[in-house]
């Protein structure tokens, strides 16, 4: 009975507070992007020939983000019968979001107008009990390129 | 010592190769910081002990590479990758590698 009542008690609280905190953090993502916008992320290899006077520097930009209990939950029943694991979707595109985010942002404090080869990385790091993925880790990099005259 | 993550550097052209060079760290978590992650398993949102853990150990894998390259006599690490694995439970091993080259 007592059991009970702490899964659901957890249950509750993951529900309320992760609602809460994912859609505060796509409000954050959201205006960020929008003000971030003027340096394009892109994943040429090759820079342009008209590019050439410019500097570089490498960026880049990680986070690690938690599952909570609700989603934990719904998706653990969806392992059950399939299907999309939309509660993970999100969690990994806030994820992605946030990485390039924070490496743009580094980019901007270089002062620096594009962030070429951009690559990603994704590992899970803890893996809790019944090895159900607790979190993620996304890492975001790239080369900064800063123009010195205009094109 | 120029780091990119492109094939080349601009403006610059490779005057030597020298090969590949690589930089690793393993690092567990301690336990408040395994902690706190379990709470935040339950609520849900960042884990910014474990972001600012990893971040320093991949700055500690991108130094060691780069002494690796300063002792060959490179000045530059061209199309520099990334990548994680865990080795055991609780330790991952953040690892980073690329060319290094001298550039005129």
């Amino acid at each position: 009975m007592f059991d009970l009542i702490l899964f659901l008690t957890l249950l509750a609280l993951g529900f309320g507070f992760g609602q809460y905190l994912e859609s505060q953090h796509y409000k954050s993502i959201i205006r960020r992007e929008s003000s971030l916008k003027r340096i394009p992320a892109i994943a040429t290899k090759h820079l342009p020939p008209e590019f050439t006077p410019c500097s570089t520097q490498m960026v880049c930009g990680n986070v690690v983000i938690s599952i909570d209990f609700f989603k934990k939950f719904v998706a653990g029943m969806r392992s059950i019968v399939g299907g999309r694991v939309s509660s993970y979707e999100s969690l990994i595109d806030r994820a992605r979001r946030e990485a390039i985010l924070r490496m743009k942002e580094q980019a901007a404090t270089l002062g620096a107008n594009y962030v070429f080869n951009v690559k990603m990385e994704t590992s899970s790091i803890s893996k809790g009990r019944r090895n159900s993925i607790g979190s993620v880790e996304v890492l975001a990099y790239g080369t900064a390129i800063s123009k010195q005259q205009a094109l | 010592m120029i780091l990119t993550t492109l094939e080349s550097v601009p403006g610059k052209s490779i005057t030597q190769h020298l090969g590949l060079v690589q930089g690793s760290t393993v690092r567990a978590k301690h336990a408040g910081r395994d902690l706190m992650a379990g709470l935040k398993n339950i609520f849900g949102g960042e884990l910014k002990g474990y972001t600012e853990l990893l971040h320093e150990s991949r700055e500690e894998a991108i130094n060691r590479m780069t002494e690796q390259a300063q002792s060959i006599g490179a000045n530059a690490i061209l199309n520099i990758r990334f990548s994680t694995s865990s080795i055991t439970q609780g330790a991952s091993e953040l690892f980073t590698y690329g060319t290094a080259v001298k550039l005129d």
